[in-house]
């Protein structure tokens, strides 16, 4: 039995816009910490990445928009040109070096790939990566190069491999979802806050994929202020179905957690009980359709204090087989509440009365059964044709 | 917008002698609902669409390859100019209750524009196809209002993709629904609500505010 790897190293810090923007690589480092607290997260399962080269990131984003942030990172992209990259905006800042810091968060995902496919581990998480947001020629949504659809583009390239990509982020997973929109080799698989109002407004339940790849995108939009109870029963449906249709060579996750009550971009209504649920739903997947092989990367998440470290380690204890209980530990606690301008929950679960209860509540889980129904029926239909 | 730039210029069209089994057919392979007739100077005499093509409609027993398409075809036929506006397009489309409309320059066919395209211009102009968060602001009806509130939003150096204006309840107020290019419009909507705006923006507790 091979043991799981985490890919960590300082240089995945430096992808940081600036002090007061919402992605702060802060929460990395915490939850980093925290595992190693935790005494879960042994040396020799650390692997440093590698930078992803210029032909890597070329993959899947154009020439003229590497260039674009190449220079940009140097400050010497002319003003003129930085909005037609989708630069220069609150969202995407320029930062100095954001060329490098963007290629080791791609280079991150790679190494988990290069290491799963290479038959060095079975499971690899690179909580760097899952810049969903990222497109061909254009930053957006907090991304600049699209680590995910790079690494998909990669192992269907190197390896041949029939990729299935799950996306748990509160915001549609677009960047990767349009790289493949036309490919039967990859299938696409977001949940999320419904776009009326939430960025980036795409992920409608109609949008199943083009020509080819008719069929093998699919989204299920949830209503705001969707709950646990939920989130979990339709996620688990639509994950069986989907991978039970698919038969991927490769699972790879992106564990946006920015669907927690607590996170100030989003409206649903998630706790850590869903946090609980979603590696060990796409792990179980994983065991039974990919012989257990599992790429897990990070995402969204901006109560980067309460949430985000207590919810990815959840990730990385899934993969490890091991159960997080009780409270977090002394240390960790003492250290980041000095620094932390919010009370830093003392446990691994939420208490029950994390929020007030939410007024309509069975209503919106009607309408999610139904969407979940619509998400799936192409397949569902084609079952009962056979 | 100008009809000119959202329609199909590839237009397939037959003759009016050909069978109502092959017009099917040609529906089928271009995955389309409606053929345009033209003559020997390519000028529209009629329109068929794949509901005029069904079989329970065809007088007597001929089979589908003896009928020709002028028996069953629509000869008067509502069309539009290149030039015209979509905007009246669409009251077109809405009160004729029709699927598809040739545009016609110089009696000769040059495109066609159907209820779909109409759609997906919509979309466009809700600015809904591109990465954007959407939020609606209520204000009364008076002059001004909308340059306040993209006022705020300049503040922000915050790109709009597009602005609708909603007619109100009542005369009293409006409501403009603003797209814009940041997945985080918190600060604009705390700004907006700090001047006294009334947002409408998914709530924590649960109601729509
Ligand atoms: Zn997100």
């Amino acid at each position: 039995m091979t043991k799981p790897i985490f890919v960590f190293s300082d240089q995945l810090l430096s992808y940081k816009f600036s002090n007061h923007h919402p992605f702060n690589p802060l929460r990395f480092q915490m939850a980093y910490e925290l595992l190693k607290e935790t005494g879960i997260l042994s040396d020799d399962q650390i692997v440093k990445p590698r930078k992803a080269t210029d032909e890597e990131i070329l993959l899947v984003h154009n020439k003229d928009y590497l260039n674009a942030i190449k220079k940009a990172g140097l400050g010497q992209l002319p003003e003129s040109l930085r909005s037609s990259f989708g630069l220069d905006t609150d969202d995407t800042p320029i930062f100095k070096d954001m060329h490098e810091a963007s290629s080791w968060l791609v280079g991150a995902t790679l190494t988990a790939t290069e290491q799963v496919f290479e038959g060095k581990t079975k499971k690899a998480l690179s909580l760097g990566g899952g810049l969903h947001h990222g497109f061909r020629g254009r930053a957006s949504g907090f991304c600049i190069y699209n680590d995910s659809s790079i690494a998909i583009e990669y192992m269907k390239q190197k390896y041949n491999a029939r990729v299935l990509y799950i996306d748990t982020d509160a915001h549609h997973g677009d960047g990767v979802q349009w790289a493949f929109y036309d490919d039967p080799d990859v299938c696409t698989f977001s949940i999320h806050e419904t776009g009326r109002y939430l960025f980036p407004g795409t992920g409608n339940v109609s949008e199943k994929g083009a020509g080819k790849g008719y069929g093998y995108s699919f989204n299920l939009p949830v209503d705001a202020f969707t709950e646990d109870d939920s989130w979990i029963p339709i996620l688990e449906e639509a994950i069986d179905e989907i991978v039970k249709f698919f038969k991927p060579d490769i699972i790879i996750s992106q564990n946006g957690v920015d669907a927690h009550y607590w996170d100030p971009l989003t409206h649903l209504s998630l706790t850590m009980k869903s946090y609980r649920k979603i590696p060990e739903l796409v792990n179980r997947a994983a065991d039974r359709y990919t012989e257990g092989r599992w790429i897990a990367v990070g995402g969204g998440g901006y109560d980067i204090w309460r949430v985000v470290p207590r919810a990815w380690s959840m990730i990385w204890a899934e993969m490890n087989g091991i159960e997080l209980q009780g409270t977090l530990p002394e240390a960790w606690l003492t250290k980041w509440q000095e620094k932390a301008p919010v009370d830093l929950p003392s446990s691994w679960d939420d208490g029950a009365d994390l929020y007030p209860s939410i007024p309509r509540k069975q209503e919106i889980c009607d309408k999610n059964h139904v969407m979940l129904q619509r998400t799936l029926q192409h397949i569902r239909n084609e079952k009962k044709s056979v | 917008m100008k009809v000119e730039a959202m329609m199909k210029t590839e237009v397939i069209s037959i003759r009016k002698n050909v069978s109502i089994e092959e017009a099917k057919k040609l529906m089928e392979s271009h995955r389309i609902r409606h053929l345009p007739i033209v003559d020997e100077q390519k000028n529209l005499v009629g329109i068929v669409s794949d509901r005029d093509l069904v079989l329970d409609r065809i007088p007597n027993q001929k089979s589908p390859s003896d009928i020709e398409v002028q028996s069953v075809m629509v000869k008067e036929v509502i069309t539009c100019h290149p030039y015209d506006f979509v905007e009246e397009l669409l009251s077109i489309f809405y009160e004729e209750r029709i699927g598809c409309i040739p545009v016609v320059k110089d009696n000769e066919i040059v495109g066609m524009i159907t209820e779909r395209d109409m759609l997906y211009t919509l979309i466009q102009l809700t600015g809904a196809h591109q990465p954007s968060s959407q939020f609606e602001v209520k204000v009364e009806n008076v002059s001004g209002r909308l340059a306040d509130v993209t006022a705020v939003i300049r503040n922000h150096n915050v790109n709009i993709n597009s602005v609708l204006v909603y007619p109100g309840e009542t005369d009293v107020t409006k409501v403009l629904v603003l797209r814009v290019q940041t997945m985080n419009p918190i600060p604009i909507i705390n700004h907006l609500k700090s001047e006294g705006y009334n947002v409408l923006w998914p709530d924590t507790s649960g109601e729509f505010v």
